[in-house]
């Protein structure tokens, strides 16, 4: 396995696309931080990059990556190899470039801006985890779609579907339903609303950061325990932990029924 | 013949005063005096009692004529659960040094360590107080002073616990660099007026740091109140002036860095309200002027309920609030002008240090939370975003004329 | 070396192969042939276990190759789109399978045989389709196993490089080696192959020596005999 991770990370590191990803977390970092001057708002900034842009990105970006990469696929299909090892060096070779462009584009201006000496280095390292997450996450969905549909626009429509509805649909339903069913207590309702979706349990896990003030305010005892303690926090990294581990886990059990 | 009278009078006033001039009690283990309460009895009208460093089991004392009590290395005043420990019903009372532990605590009256009562021109000064249940209580009491002293109390709960510092018809009182924690209010006001409160530091109080009830006239300024139970209620007053106190970390369901209610012609100036989960909550207030104040990461920057007229909000920071200003109503009546927003994101073309777009401050899911409380849970989504912008476009729900027309471009300084 | 028994295949509601027995015997090239659709690729993907098969049971070498990866290190594959990561160098690409294979290889020789040294640091997306069939044969042969499946190898190569393939065949059918062919060149087909496996429809319709089927088909030329084999009736 590591073996292919190695080298589809060795293709895609020399890919353009690469690059561009990487630079365009440069630029952005660099221009929120040396335009503004302000570290709080560079990160309330980013926070909204990172749910919106990296699940994006990652989805598109591992879908193109395997539907190109098919006949290279099936020529190391016929060498000695593992199934489950091929798909998983694709996807981590996929997933580790995507996140080093992220933590590398986002980390360099962050660190020469002096982030070392500033509170908000906590902030900004949840960022980056989140961030890595959600590459790990959108990037092995994707793969999953991919796998089970061999027309490539079809894959590719499912794949930005997807995202369409973890990153908006699936909000709206979500309060929809709280204004629907507002004489219950929904406080427990909302927090597993929220596992549901990684979107979601990102956001979750940075506003623990940046409006714990605000979430506190609310009186559900469900709500209290969740984001007064550092239960919040654990729960919420378990079930990204979660996220990514079920998906690869389908990925390797399809890998091996399929036919090539 | 009268002149003779009178100047009889007077010298044997001076020679009687000559006979009483003030001496110095001290008491101590080991002294001729071993208590405070029977030192005070053998006392005359002006002296001074030094209480010397040891401790003393004693409660119920009274203090009856104008004395000055101070301790030496802070002697241990231990009421043992009892009661009430100093109760001074006499003008000209000064209170210095003590170590006031173990104050009864009642369901029926409100024990304190240090109770004045119907007095004038009392000094409290460089006392700590622990394990208390009133702390400093001041009753009908008028032109004193309630300095540099240390409480630290234990409360649990509301019901068995008792304020700080409390006033209740008493005026004209300097309460400053006072440090209270733990108490069930850190200082407590109530139809007391003309009253200055600056320089204190009130945290971890179960409920309120400060609390004000129909008190009117009084200014605080440069305090600190932290991570106190509700955070500082002012209610019932009128021409209140609060100038660069701060205001943090009041988190809870029910917490604010201030509360205003029922407050008329009120000066806010330059006060910080930092990391509260409402900066300012505001019902029934009117004719108000909030200026350059700064609300940092709070939950709400300031949060209006019910009717408020013709407040007046400018030169001040709203800094990065999950929301900058809530309304529970689409009627407007106050004026933004001139404020910093870090959420807004217009420009500044003819760069006058104005932005060119006004600045909308109430978003449409801050209507929508305060309908809908777990929706909390959704800020911050790209849904929300989308909502919100439609909002600003065409209000619909929120007060369409709320906005800052002048939004700065930089932070006040 | 390969022992084929019962297989099913369906993809979808298309039956691909059915109840296919096939026994290939050790040493010799096996042309497996057969009209557009009628299971060619899928036999030998279901031999090299891209395709997993319905039913029925296979084995290479005396090993069954369900749940089994290990028997490709004797197996070298040629397959029929010559597709790479297109990031990658020739050169890099050759080390790359040598590293994932593990195994002797000789890929100097066939390297200089094809012509291919210009091309050695070029990246695969900028090369022509012969050429990276060119690539394609290098990583097919330069390994010394005893299985040899080559789908459609004469696919955009120009005469020479043709004429070095058939070459190349030939030698390792000096070696004993067992080589599994699929190609529409009936030409290629009546120079480099022993054995003729004719595939229709599913099912194995012929297997024999290339006389064994001009015989059968009264016919003198390979292409017709071919052309006329579904027409003549009953197996073998």
């Amino acid at each position: 396995m590591f073996k292919i991770l190695k080298y589809s990370f060795y293709d895609l590191i020399r890919s353009r696309w690469s690059y561009v990803y990487f630079l365009f977390y440069l630029l952005l970092g660099f221009v929120l931080l040396f335009l503004n001057n302000d570290i709080s708002k560079a990160i309330i900034t980013l926070m909204n990059v990172i749910i919106i842009l990296v699940p994006l990105i990652s989805t598109i970006f591992g879908i193109m990556y395997f539907y190109n990469s098919k006949e290279f696929t099936e020529l190391l299909l016929a060498q000695p190899i593992k199934r489950s090892s091929i798909f998983l060096g694709q996807y981590f070779g996929v997933a580790g470039s995507l996140t080093l462009s992220l933590v590398f584009g986002l980390g360099i201006p962050f660190v020469l801006y002096g982030l070392f000496k500033s509170d908000a280095i906590f902030d900004f390292t949840l960022l980056l985890v989140t961030g890595a997450f959600l590459t790990l996450i959108f990037t092995v969905l994707s793969f999953n779609i991919a796998l089970s549909n061999e027309n490539k626009i079809k894959g590719f429509g499912y794949a930005v579907l997807l995202w369409l509805f973890l990153a908006v649909i699936y909000d709206g339903l979500f309060l929809m339903s709280l204004i629907v069913f507002k004489e219950y207590p929904l406080d427990g309702f909302s927090l597993a609303a929220t596992m549901f979706n990684p979107i979601d349990l990102s956001r979750t896990l940075i506003l623990l950061k940046l409006d714990i003030s605000a979430l506190l305010g609310y009186t559900g005892a469900v709500f209290k325990k969740f984001f007064g303690t550092d239960q919040g926090l654990f729960i919420s990294m378990f079930m990204l932990v979660l996220w990514t581990v079920l998906p690869i886990w389908r990925l390797v059990i399809i890998s091996k029924k399929k036919d090539f | 013949m009268k002149q003779v009278v009178f100047l009889l009078i007077l010298i044997f006033n001076l020679l009687s005063g000559v006979s009483q001039q003030p001496k110095r009690i001290t008491v101590c283990e080991t002294c001729e005096l071993k208590s405070i309460a029977e030192a005070i009895k053998t006392a005359s009208d002006h002296d001074t009692l030094v209480i010397k460093k040891a401790t003393y089991k004693e409660y119920n004392i009274l203090v009856d004529r104008p004395l000055t009590i101070i301790g030496e290395n802070y002697p241990v005043i231990d009421g043992e659960d009892k009661g009430e420990i100093i109760r001074i019903v006499s003008d000209n009372v000064t209170i210095d040094g003590l170590f006031i532990i173990n104050v009864g605590t009642s369901y029926t009256s409100d024990y304190a360590a240090i109770r004045v009562v119907k007095s004038e021109n009392f000094v409290i000064q460089n006392v700590v107080l622990e394990k208390l249940f009133f702390g400093i209580y001041l009753e009908k009491s008028n032109h004193g002073k309630v300095y540099h002293n240390k409480i630290v109390g234990d409360a649990q709960d509301e019901y068995n616990s008792g304020n700080g510092i409390q006033l209740w018809y008493s005026h004209n009182i300097e309460v400053s660099n006072n440090i209270v924690q733990g108490a069930r209010d850190g200082i407590y006001l109530e139809f007391s007026h003309n009253v200055k409160i600056h320089n204190n530091k009130s945290t971890d109080n179960l409920r309120y740091g400060l609390h004000f009830m129909f008190s009117d006239d009084d200014v605080y300024t440069n305090n600190v109140f932290e991570n106190n139970g509700a955070g500082v209620a002012v209610m019932f007053s009128k021409r209140i002036t609060m100038k660069g106190n701060t205001f943090r970390k009041n988190w809870g369901t029910a917490a604010f860095g201030v509360l205003l209610k029922e407050i008329n012609d009120a000066e806010i100036i330059e006060n910080t309200f930092e990391e509260n989960t409402i900066g300012i909550h505001i019902e029934g207030s009117n004719r108000i002027t909030y200026k350059g104040n700064n609300f940092i990461k709070n939950g709400w920057g300031i949060k209006v309920l019910g009717a408020c007229y013709t407040n007046t909000f400018s030169a001040n920071n709203f800094l990065y609030n999950s929301f900058d200003i809530s309304y529970n109503s689409k009627l407007n009546d106050n004026v933004f002008d001139g404020n910093y927003w870090s959420n807004y994101t217009g420009y500044d073309l003819d760069k006058n240090g104005i932005g060119d777009v006004p600045y909308r401050p109430v978003k449409l899911f801050s209507y929508v939370v305060n309908q809908t409380p777990e929706a909390i849970i959704l800020l911050r989504s790209l849904f929300m975003d989308i909502i919100d912008f439609s909002e600003k476009v065409s209000p619909v729900f929120t007060p369409d004329n709320l906005m800052d027309i002048n939004p700065l471009m930089t932070k006040v300084q | 070396m390969i022992h084929i028994e019962g297989l099913c295949k369906k993809f979808g509601k298309n039956k691909v192969l059915s109840d296919l027995d096939l026994n290939i015997e050790e040493g010799g090239v096996f042309a497996v042939l057969g009209p557009n659709g009628s299971g060619k690729t899928t036999l030998i993907k279901s031999v090299l276990g891209m395709v997993v098969p319905d039913k029925g049971r296979i084995s290479v070498m005396g090993e069954p190759i369900k749940k089994n990866w290990k028997y490709r290190k004797k197996i070298d594959y040629l397959p029929q789109i010559a597709n790479f990561p297109g990031n990658l160098r020739v050169k890099e690409l050759i080390r790359m399978i040598k590293d994932l294979r593990q195994g002797e290889s000789n890929e100097e020789k066939l390297i200089t045989l094809f012509k291919l040294e210009p091309f050695l640091d070029k990246k695969l997306s900028t090369l022509s389709g012969g050429t990276k069939q060119k690539v394609n044969i290098v990583l097919a042969f330069m390994f010394d196993s005893p299985l040899l499946i080559l789908d459609e190898p004469t696919t955009g190569l120009d005469p020479a490089s043709l004429i070095h393939l058939k070459e190349l065949i030939r030698e390792q059918k000096q070696k004993k080696k067992t080589i599994l062919i699929t190609s529409h060149i009936m030409q290629f087909v009546a120079e480099v192959s022993d054995i003729i496996i004719y595939l229709l429809e599913g099912d194995i319709y012929f297997k024999g020596t290339i006389a064994e089927l001009k015989t059968k088909t009264a016919q003198t030329d390979l292409e017709h005999a071919i052309a006329s084999i579904a027409t003549t009736p009953a197996h073998v």
